[in-house]
């Protein structure tokens, strides 16, 4: 009994590895598909631009605010432990550094992947649901290239914007809380900043991030969405993968980022 | 219609994005100059300024009074050419001290600026002659633990050397000050 | 026979080794509309997909205009498929796009016409199929019926010589289904062009149809005019025709002995 209760474990575990091989190989195929057919995504430019705009501008206000709030606690919560050794100034420091070189990038990714990228999802998997993307191919327009990649660089293009968008506002509400809030010198809050941020160093390896990050996001959204069953639960459920393995995959790709830029 | 005003955000989106890569660039990141109003400079020169960084702050009697500007190296003297941007409002004599401290025990270096007696004041251009180097702590520390030991040389090395840490600061911050 | 635009021959195909055609011989010839009927599930849309190129055979072969589908390469297949109009069960119009933008999508992509001559031949479409008012509109605005229409001012848009319909009556009222009818016939004889019709309905499709095959079990169980089809004495298409309920297409899907099911349930 106990032996047969093992053995269906061992069998379901296998069949879940399998499954997940084989969407890893399908969603490598839709990346490497992808890429070949970008050429329409920039000599028709217009398609990219109108998903820069769903993308990008309609994820701008979360990701604002949410910088700005990161930002303030950023402030606070350093400021707080600064002060016990003395030095408080640093608090510019910390504030940029955590923004620019991991909060920035990483939670702007995470962000990301809950607004635009299960927009996406949902958005692929309710065209290919109602035949959209079928009728497209029948009449003979590769969806990858008139619906996919536009998408794609869309994504890749906005999330570095964001990212940085995020860092820039993170700063300032980091500098709102210490300077006029807490009372550390403006100066000093500057100054130490710009002498321990580095515009190579940090500022654009987070950027750099920020452009992997970008990538991964939509390329999972779009190869979940594109794989979704055609039901009205299996773009519900897609759009739930979409969240969770971005995330993971922000996350698992971030520490491998950071250790190469550390190393180098 | 629809399409430019998508155009539009799309471009105002990338061109915000720009902005803060710029704003990262000048006001986070060390490519930078400094903005305070109106200013005049002078110059001061210190043997040693410790860890004294351009835009640390210029103070007289705690108060901000400007900005440090350039740190350059003088070849001949081989001194630290210290260059000051203080505030047009407050003028200083001609003999006027200028000090490297530092804020608190691992707090940031500023120089403190005490003035003088002079009749004329500092112009711009003027050269500060009358300076005080930062205090470098590994400095002190090592004179005071060299001090110590010659003092109790009758005295084993051993006693000597626990006396003189358990007298002296932690060990913790000197390796830090180290870095 | 001679004009034959669409040719199938001796297919078949089937999913994960359960055939869901065995066989299948079917000829459509230029200018007539075809109608392929059968019961729910007996493979006539998988057969639009087949002459489509979106699925390949496991044994025999499609020809469109000379050109066996299932041999070309993706730019052939493409180049097929330009001579070609598909209307969806639910008409599968962009939802993201206005009608108007609906039917200029295959000019757009397929054409570098002036914006100018779209615009006419946009409104051309849609004037056809009587919705020119309703160019401005999202899909969403649309009933079942209006939204079947744009979907065929869109798979006419490139004047193909073959139009397909997958189920083109499926959930519409009497009148909606009327207007489509009178649609499919009067666009095939402006265009010349060859009309293939999936479907189940068959009063509609009797009044309009030239020829018609009737799937069954993976075969062509029946095939020839309204008339004919009408007279047949075969049992299923005679069950089909007139819509009885039981015969030799069952009302129960294939089960275990009905008692016995029951017995085990008990114990």
């Amino acid at each position: 009994m106990v032996l047969h209760k093992l053995k269906r474990l061992f069998s379901r575990l296998g069949a879940g590895c399998i499954n997940k091989i084989w969407r890893l190989g399908a969603g490598a195929r839709l990346f490497g598909l992808t890429l070949i057919s970008s050429g329409e995504s920039f000599r028709r430019f217009r398609l990219t631009i109108r998903e820069v705009y769903f993308t990008g501008v309609m994820s701008l206000i979360i990701i604002l605010v949410s910088a700005f709030f990161v930002g303030m606690v950023l402030a606070l919560q350093g400021y707080h432990t600064l002060q016990k050794y003395g030095s408080s100034e640093a608090i510019g420091v910390l504030v940029a550094l955590a923004l620019v070189r991991e909060l920035g990038p990483v939670v702007t990714a995470l962000l990301f992947a809950g607004r635009a990228g299960t927009a996406i999802t949902a958005e692929i998997g309710l065209m290919k649901a109602t035949e959209q993307l079928s009728a497209m191919e029948m009449m003979a327009v590769s969806p990858i290239a008139r619906v996919i990649a536009p998408r794609f660089w869309a994504g890749v293009i906005a999330m570095p914007v964001l990212a940085t968008l995020f860092s820039m506002v993170g700063i300032l509400g980091g500098y709102l809380v210490a300077v006029p809030l807490i009372g550390v010198d403006a100066g000093a809050f500057w100054s130490q900043m710009q002498a321990n941020v580095d515009w190579e160093y940090d500022i654009l390896n987070g950027v750099f991030k920020s452009l992997v990050f970008g990538v991964a996001c939509t390329m999972i959204a779009l190869f979940e969405g594109y794989d979704a069953p055609p039901t009205a639960e299996g773009v519900s459920r897609a759009t739930t993968r979409t969240v969770v393995t971005s995330s993971l995959a922000v996350l698992g790709l971030d520490f491998i980022l950071t250790s190469f830029m550390i190393a180098v | 219609m629809e399409r430019t005003t998508i155009d539009l955000w799309v471009g105002i989106f990338v061109a915000l994005g720009l902005a803060a890569l710029l704003g990262l660039a000048m006001k986070v990141g060390n490519l930078t100059t400094s903005n305070l109003g109106d200013t005049y400079m002078v110059t001061a020169n210190f043997e040693n300024i410790g860890g004294l960084k351009p835009r640390a702050p210029v103070k007289s009697a705690g108060v901000v009074v400007g900005r440090v500007g350039d740190i350059g190296f003088d070849a001949k003297t081989y001194e630290a050419v210290v260059s000051l941007n203080i505030d047009k409002r407050y003028n200083f004599p001609k003999d006027t001290f200028a000090n490297i401290y530092t804020a608190g025990l691992l707090g940031e270096q500023y120089i403190g600026l005490e003035a003088g007696g002079d009749e004329t004041n500092l112009k711009n251009g003027d050269k500060i002659s009358q300076t005080q180097d930062a205090v470098v702590l590994e400095k002190l520390i090592s004179q005071f633990l060299y001090s110590k030991a010659t003092e109790g040389d009758d005295k084993s090395s051993k006693t000597a050397s626990t006396e003189s840490g358990a007298d002296a600061l932690d060990a913790s911050p000197l390796d830090k000050i180290g870095k | 026979m001679a004009n034959a635009i669409v040719e199938i021959q001796d297919l078949s195909f089937g999913y994960k080794g359960r055939l869901l055609h065995k066989g299948i011989n079917m000829t459509f010839p230029k200018g007539k509309v075809v109608a392929i009927m059968g019961g729910s599930g007996s493979g006539k849309t998988t057969l639009l997909r087949l002459i489509g190129g979106q699925l390949k055979p496991n044994k025999g072969r499609v020809n469109v205009c000379g050109e066996i589908v299932h041999e070309q390469d993706r730019e052939g297949i493409y180049r097929l498929r330009r001579k070609m109009g598909m209307l969806f069960q639910h008409g599968a119009l962009f939802t993201d796009l206005s009608v108007y933008e609906n039917v200029a999508f295959p000019m757009r992509e397929h054409t570098s016409l002036p914006e100018s001559m779209i615009r006419d031949l946009v409104l051309m479409k849609l004037n056809a199929v009587g919705l020119r008012g309703a160019h401005a509109l999202m899909p969403t605005e649309l009933s079942g019926g209006m939204a079947r229409r744009v979907a065929l001012a869109r798979a006419i848009a490139l004047d193909p010589s073959i139009i397909m319909y997958d189920e083109p009556f499926a959930g519409l009222d009497p009148i909606s289904m009327a207007v489509i009818c009178d649609l499919i016939r009067s666009l095939n004889d402006v265009l010349g062009a060859t009309s293939i019709i999936v479907t189940h309905d068959v009063e509609e499709t009797f009044q309009f149809a030239d020829y018609v095959y009737f799937v069954a079990d993976g075969v062509v169980a029946a095939e020839g005019t309204p008339d004919d089809l009408r007279q047949s004495e075969l049992p299923f298409i005679h069950q089909f025709v007139h819509g009885e309920k039981d015969g030799p297409v069952p009302f129960h899907y294939a089960a275990p002995e009905y008692h016995a099911s029951l017995l085990r349930g008990a114990r």
